[in-house]
């Protein structure tokens, strides 16, 4: 047998082996639908749901579809990721920048923090946030004011919510500029680094953003607060104990990625003249961030299926409602599960193709 | 000028000397409560939670001393918890012969009759034990045998998946590469409820598979794909010229892989494979979520408890101790695994 046979007969081997196991499986699942009097429909998504889902950021009636449903629980799926995608960014860089600052006391404290976050699991940093601290806050009456701006009580956290101004324009515009911006940097022959100016007009373009919105402040008016977004205490609990537990990671990785520079880079910037701001923005970190997008990439990712665990603390995320109530509801099994995979499947698949074609570029413009 | 190394890390400069201020303020503002609440005004001894707090306004430890056993067996029968310990201990025993470094074929054959001895003293049945079914087995008991039992499937399996997704047969790469990139691209708990509600809808009508089993299943697959990228990386550590050098030597190509390639592939993935025990330790919670009865389960479980309702601090606080404290064992053990099998390595 020539080694071409052999290489075809095992492929084909493998081939009929993987073939078998999902035919025994369409089999059963063909047997078991039939036997519920079901066959596979996707058609149930323009049903009426029927149920009201407790928190949503936009329009939901229990009149609307199921298919209205998943993305109503996206919408809170990608909100919980946001918040905990910026939150553990900005903790792991105060915990990174805090290892890095030479500084022993602060040094040993983010090492003993970093240590017992990453060590400690997920879902109990979440629930203990959800039972042991949101549960036993104080009252209505009782909250404790922040800044009188922003009050958390056993019911949630109200903060203020933007209201009329042209705050939305100005956000969207500011990312569209900060995006089109970090893509097209080079071609438009740009000399100062992106790292440099991009964050600085993020910053600013939030501020005037904010600035230009009237602000609805949440008030105490009898037994409840007026005016404000109320953020329950699972969507707090979870985003809490999702970020802090990433943030160790993300701490970690930041440090190895400003660690991995080559310190002779550093010494020669400076031995060039440049000024120690200068050695660090135009030398060190352009170079960190080739090591840093790969692990950064990642731990976002990990972020985003975390989300999930919402489903411990019954926060609607698309695993509570389709896999919980909408199953539920139409046991339609299947069909659920199968959207359900595909949605987080189709997220994880294309973040890590653009961040696999950014990386690409970052380690190509270095050589 | 400050000449102490140790006052200059902390004094040096302007700073620095900021830095450590604001430090001090903020331990000065936190530690004192909380040593209060875990230990200096803890309560270790009381019947109920209304005499805990009676007796002192810190942590009520005497909850968990009540329900202790119930943490670490579940509601595992309680004359036969001796299994448990036996199993563990045996277990315990394998993981400090593998300690060593040295013999890998018979390290796999040590684990492999370790994990068949395990099961038969959980399970039961059989030997004049008494049959335990799965649904009494719980607390951190059900943590340690999904790790075990998940890493023990993962290992092989990545390794093949590993060499599938490098092989030169697009027929397998291709199946590896899909088998991995699901696998990864999914949350584990949308898997754990794929494995809860559709398992059932693909075996035949009226078969029924244990709910622990099913996790065990679902976890084997998941860090099975982990494991691979992992390995595939070790993989790409070995240098050519070693395969190339075996095949020289006259080794066909089944002896390359298994006798020169995979043993150095393993060695540059320690690191990475201890990371992935550690995560999947940790990850066994979330079998809470799917009505299995892991330490997490049996703490919530617990709080329900009308004398000891509402101690969820208590409660969490002590299973983030004992993963805590497991985690840290499973990486010091990995560090010794390194350290001894590096010795070999120039």
């Amino acid at each position: 047998m020539t080694s071409r046979q052999k290489a075809w007969g095992l492929q084909a081997l493998a081939l009929i082996g993987a073939g078998a196991v999902l035919a025994f499986f369409a089999v059963n699942a063909v047997g078991n639908l039939a036997a519920r009097g079901m066959v596979l429909d996707y058609g149930f998504l323009w049903q009426r749901a029927g149920f009201d889902i407790p928190f949503h950021l936009v329009a939901w009636e229990p009149s609307f579809t199921y298919g209205h449903a998943l993305f109503v629980a996206g919408v809170n799926t990608a909100f919980a990721s946001v918040l905990c995608i910026a939150l553990a960014s900005a903790l792991g860089l105060v915990l990174a920048l805090m290892r890095l600052s030479g500084n022993l006391l602060a040094g040993g404290v983010a090492r003993v923090l970093v240590e017992v976050i990453r060590n400690t699991p997920q879902l109990t940093q979440v629930v203990f946030f959800y039972l042991a601290v949101l549960a036993v806050l104080p009252p209505m009456r009782q909250s404790l004011s922040m800044g009188g701006v922003a009050f958390l009580n056993v019911r949630g956290l109200y903060v203020p919510a933007p209201t009329d101004g042209p705050w939305d324009t100005i956000a969207l515009a500011t990312l569209g500029v900060v995006l089109v911006a970090a893509v097209l940097w080079r071609r438009l022959g740009m000399m100062v680094p992106r790292l440099f100016v991009l964050p600085a007009v993020l910053v600013a373009g939030l501020a005037l953003a904010g600035w230009t919105a009237g602000w609805d402040v949440p008030v105490l008016k009898g037994f409840n607060f007026v005016g404000g977004v109320r953020l329950p205490p699972e969507v707090v609990a979870l985003v809490l104990g999702i970020s802090i537990y990433t943030s160790a990671f993300i701490a970690e990785a930041l440090r190895a990625a400003i660690q991995g520079v080559h310190r002779g880079q550093g010494e020669a910037a400076r031995s060039l003249g440049l000024t120690g701001g200068q050695t660090m923005f135009l030398v060190v970190l352009p170079q960190a961030m080739r090591l840093l997008v790969p692990p950064l990439t990642s731990q976002y990712l990990n972020i985003i299926k975390s989300t999930t665990l919402g489903a411990a603390i019954a926060y609607p995320e698309i695993l509570q409602i389709f896999a919980r109530t909408v199953l539920n509801q139409s046991g339609r099994a299947i069909e659920v599960m199968t959207l359900v995979l595909g949605v987080f499947l189709a997220v994880n698949l294309l973040v890590s193709a653009l961040m696999n074609a950014w990386n690409r570029r970052l380690a190509l413009s270095g050589r | 000028m400050i000449r102490h190394p140790f006052l200059r890390a902390l004094v040096g400069t302007r700073l620095n000397l900021a830095l450590t201020v604001v430090m001090l303020a903020l331990l000065a503002w936190v530690v004192p409560p909380l040593y209060g609440w875990l230990l200096g005004h803890a309560v270790w001894e009381a019947p109920n939670r209304a005499g805990c707090a009676a007796a002192g306004s810190g942590a009520c430890w005497a909850f968990i001393r009540a329900r202790f056993a119930l943490f670490f067996y579940g509601i595992y029968p309680e004359p036969e918890r001796w299994r448990v310990d036996l199993g563990f201990v045996l277990l315990l025993a394998a993981g400090l012969v593998a300690l060593r470094g040295r013999g890998g074929a018979k390290l796999v054959a040590l684990f492999a009759a370790v994990i068949a001895i395990d099961a038969v003293l959980l399970v039961g049945g059989v030997f004049g034990l008494p049959f335990v079914p799965t649904a009494q087995w719980g607390g951190l008991m059900l943590n340690v045998v999904i790790s075990a039992i998940a890493i023990a499937g993962a290992l092989p399996l990545g390794i093949a998946l590993a060499f599938g997704r490098r092989s030169t047969y697009p027929i397998i790469r291709l199946g590896s590469i899909a088998f991995i990139e699901f696998w990864r691209g999914v949350p584990l708990l949308t898997v754990l409820f794929m494995g809860l509600i559709l398992l059932p809808m693909f075996l035949p009508n009226g078969m029924t598979v244990d709910n622990l089993v099913r996790a065990l299943v679902v976890m084997t697959l998941f860090e099975g794909a982990y494991m691979a990228e992992t390995i595939r990386g070790g993989l790409q550590g070995v240098p050519p010229g070693q395969s190339e050098a075996a095949r020289a030597l006259g080794m066909h190509e089944g002896q390359v892989r298994m006798k020169v390639v995979l043993p150095q592939a393993l060695r540059l993935s320690i690191p990475g494979i201890i990371n992935i025990a550690v995560d999947l330790f940790k990850d066994t919670t979330l079998v809470s979520i799917v009505g299995l009865f892991d330490l997490m389960g049996v703490v919530t479980q617990s709080l329900k408890d009308t004398s000891w309702s509402g101690l969820a601090a208590e409660g969490y606080t002590f299973a983030a101790i004992v993963f805590f404290l497991s985690c840290l064992v499973i990486s010091l053990a990995g560090t010794v695994l390194e350290r001894r099998f590096a010795v070999a390595h120039r």
